[in-house]
């Protein structure tokens, strides 16, 4: 038997293709992953990362530079909490930390589960935009009528890059009660 | 003895015609057969989505709201978008390649026969899920055909889930039709036919099969993402949970652009067929034209942003999608010079199908250069989401996938049936198509650079005219494509006996058969000569 036959080559020819499909499934599936690690290295989409760990005493802030730091708020579609900061803006020197409020209030007469998530532009600051404390990191549970100040800190990095001058950083604050369901509205009683 | 005569009776069952009836259809595994069921269904599909641009067309005839409410009006867009493209146009070009891939490499059939019928008997299947979706409550798929997330998930009718079942099925479909082509090309050629040797139309839909069996999956896993996301409480398109919108369109692209050349390649190959056919001389640059193709696809994988270039990427990103996408021009214009090359100094000839080949490379062309144009950036973000995109997309889509089957239908319809069609009624339904398909679209690049936007049910009063014109020309296209019928029905049962070469400059395998092709062919490989060969 010295040539495969027709029938042995067409059999191999299935299993070739048959593990390209196979491939590209495993393609799609690591697509995910692959692409919140890429937004996250290269900063796009203004993702900003988790929670950061600052030591204080080894950064000296850039006091040569001041950067004009914007915050939005905005509610999404269907969420009735007022949402605002304590101001509009702040100027801050790259490596230094600071503190600002942000407060949300639950007008309705019902438990309600809120969930905020930063954007920032430029995107070429997303990556050094550390913070140290976020109310982003978790969810808000609020009682009918409840008011609470949320302190989110924050850290530009010293190695922003000098053509950023100031940095919009805002935040859309979305209704997720239904889809955290019962258990959880029974944990914020 | 006894075993001359079980020879015999093998001889006997080896030669039998197709069965009588309705299980011919059902059950079959000839090549012949199941591209006949896949075109007749592609054809079906067609008027379908037809009638839904029709109601497109009527309710956009004049401003205001005149036929059907908004809700329905995305319903039709949506769905004239999905049927045409999955259920028109990639099955007509799965169809001729079921009729002519064995018979142009001299294979008796295709490798995988059982696995044929079944890839084409899923396809009534997933489109009858998908239109019982329009009766359903709440109506059928109203999000685009591109059913970005959340539209199609977090405010999405609840019969989407139908809808994603649907494409799953067509995609198993193409899947399996795929490795059924792809193994028949790679081992089942005749002997002496080598890959170059290949005719283009083989080697077209060998490119196109691959890109198939890698964007399919792609598909096949959006759609599954989407089903987590409605059902399992996932957050993979759904902000608040830590995902993100744009993710979809990115997976959503990455399987859409290839999409568009799965729809395009196949037309190249049989365009190459004809033109060379009705110029009587054989195909300028055959090598370069398989190069072309080639490159086109793996183009097709790193273009994929263009889609979306307004949803807000960073320079770098916008700059390399742009350039990678005007490289695309570079194949595809080497392919326009070799089809105008082929026809320099040819003794041509204007039979119908050489009419709709030529109309091809010139309307493609335009729909290749408004193409080029929204690849600009800046001069997207103008564009972008107007009707200048529906007449561009329409013009690569209509006058040239679209065309190119009715070219092939026309050329190779002579060997599927053994008659030929009248020619007058072929000239006149080309001249009704041409002229149908230039009033329909051509007036939308000007509406699109006014600033009409898409999927709208009514518009500013300023467009008023264009749109007039627009739709005239689609119920001129549309009830042209009715007269399509006829001609080939006319063709049918009474056309002239067409003789086995059918053409005089036609070249290849399957016009050394007689005409029509009998039921089963090449069960001995043939020899192929340099006569039959490409060139």
């Amino acid at each position: 038997m010295s040539a495969p036959s027709q029938e042995a080559n067409i059999r191999r020819t299935i299993r070739q293709t048959v593990l390209i499909v196979i491939g590209m499934c495993g393609f799609v599936v690591a697509l995910v992953p692959l692409y919140d690690l890429f937004c996250e290295i290269t900063g796009l989409n203004g993702k900003t990362g988790g929670p950061y760990t600052y030591d204080a005493a080894s950064v000296q802030p850039d006091t040569s530079r001041l950067i004009k730091v914007n915050f939005i708020t905005n509610t999404n579609e269907g969420m009735v909490w007022d949402f605002w900061p304590e101001k509009g803006g702040v100027r801050v020197h790259p490596g230094e930390l600071k503190e600002v409020n942000f407060y949300v209030r639950n007008p309705t007469d019902k438990v309600m589960i809120g969930q905020a998530i930063p954007s920032v532009v430029p995107v070429s600051a997303a990556a050094y935009f550390h913070k140290t404390e976020c109310f982003c990191f978790n969810q808000q549970v609020l009682q009918p009528g409840e008011e609470i100040a949320m302190p989110m800190r924050f850290i530009v990095g010293r190695e922003v890059p000098k053509t950023v001058q100031s940095i919009n950083l805002s935040y859309a604050l979305f209704d997720i009660t239904e889809t955290m369901g019962d258990v959880a509205v029974i944990g914020g009683e | 003895m006894s075993e001359v005569i079980h020879a015999d009776h093998h001889d006997d069952h080896h030669d039998h015609g197709p069965d009588k009836g309705l299980a011919r259809w059902l059950f079959t595994t000839n090549h012949k057969d199941i591209g006949t069921l896949y075109l007749w269904f592609s054809f079906l599909m067609f008027l379908i989505g037809g009638v839904m641009a029709l109601v497109i067309r009527a309710e956009l005839f004049q401003p205001g709201l005149q036929f059907v409410s908004p809700e329905f009006f995305n319903q039709m867009t949506t769905n004239h978008g999905l049927i045409m493209v999955f259920g028109a146009i990639m099955p007509a070009f799965v169809g001729l390649a079921n009729w002519l891939v064995p018979m142009q490499v001299g294979a008796p059939d295709m490798a995988l026969p059982r696995m044929n019928n079944l890839s084409f008997w899923i396809l009534p299947f997933a489109f009858g899920i998908m239109i019982s979706t329009l009766f359903m409550e709440g109506g059928g798929p109203n999000f685009g055909w591109t059913f970005y997330a959340p539209l199609s998930t977090t405010y999405a009718p609840d019969s989407v889930t139908f809808f994603i079942f649907a494409v799953h099925m067509m995609g198993a479909s193409s899947i399996m039709g795929s490795i059924n082509i792809i193994a028949t090309i790679l081992n089942m050629r005749a002997p002496g036919m080598t890959l170059m040797k290949m005719p283009l139309f083989v080697w077209t839909w060998l490119i196109t099969a691959y890109l198939l069996l890698a964007v399919m999956p792609v598909l096949a896993g959006v759609v599954t993402m989407m089903l987590f996301d409605i059902h399992f409480g996932t957050s993979f398109f759904n902000a608040a949970g830590g995902g993100d919108p744009v993710m979809f369109q990115h997976i959503f692209w990455f399987f859409g652009h290839p999409e568009v050349y799965i729809m395009i390649l196949p037309a190249f190959g049989v365009i190459s067929h004809i033109i060379p056919a009705f110029s009587r001389k054989p195909l300028f640059g055959y090598d370069s034209m398989v190069y072309a193709v080639a490159s086109i696809a793996f183009l097709s994988f790193i273009v994929w942003a263009h889609h979306m270039f307004t949803v807000g990427m960073p320079l770098a990103g916008q700059l390399f999608f742009m350039y990678a996408t005007m490289l695309i021009a570079v194949p595809t214009g080497v392919k326009v010079f070799n089809w105008t090359a082929t026809m320099w100094k040819g003794s041509m000839t204007f039979e119908t199908p050489m009419l709709f080949a030529i109309a091809f490379v010139i309307l493609f062309t335009i729909g290749g250069f408004s193409g080029l144009m929204l690849a600009i950036t800046p001069a997207d973000y103008q564009y972008h989401d107007t009707y200048f995109v529906v007449a561009h997309f329409h013009y690569v889509l209509v006058p040239g996938a679209l065309f190119s089957i009715i070219a092939a239908v026309y050329f190779w319809f002579p060997k599927w049936t053994g008659k030929m069609y009248n020619e007058t009624l072929g000239k006149l339904h080309f001249w009704l198509s041409f002229i149908g398909v230039n009033v329909t679209f051509f007036p939308q690049h000007f509406s699109g650079l006014a600033g009409m936007p898409r999927r709208i049910p009514d518009y500013a009063l300023q467009f008023a005219d264009f749109n007039m014109l627009s739709s005239v020309g689609a119920f001129i296209f549309g009830f042209s494509q009715v007269f399509f019928l006829y001609v080939i029905i006319h063709g049918i049962r009474s056309g002239q006996k067409a003789s086995d070469r059918a053409w005089e400059g036609a070249r290849g395998l399957e016009w050394t058969l007689p005409s029509p092709a009998p039921y089963h062919s090449f069960t001995h490989p043939p020899q192929v000569t340099d006569e039959e060969a490409h060139a």
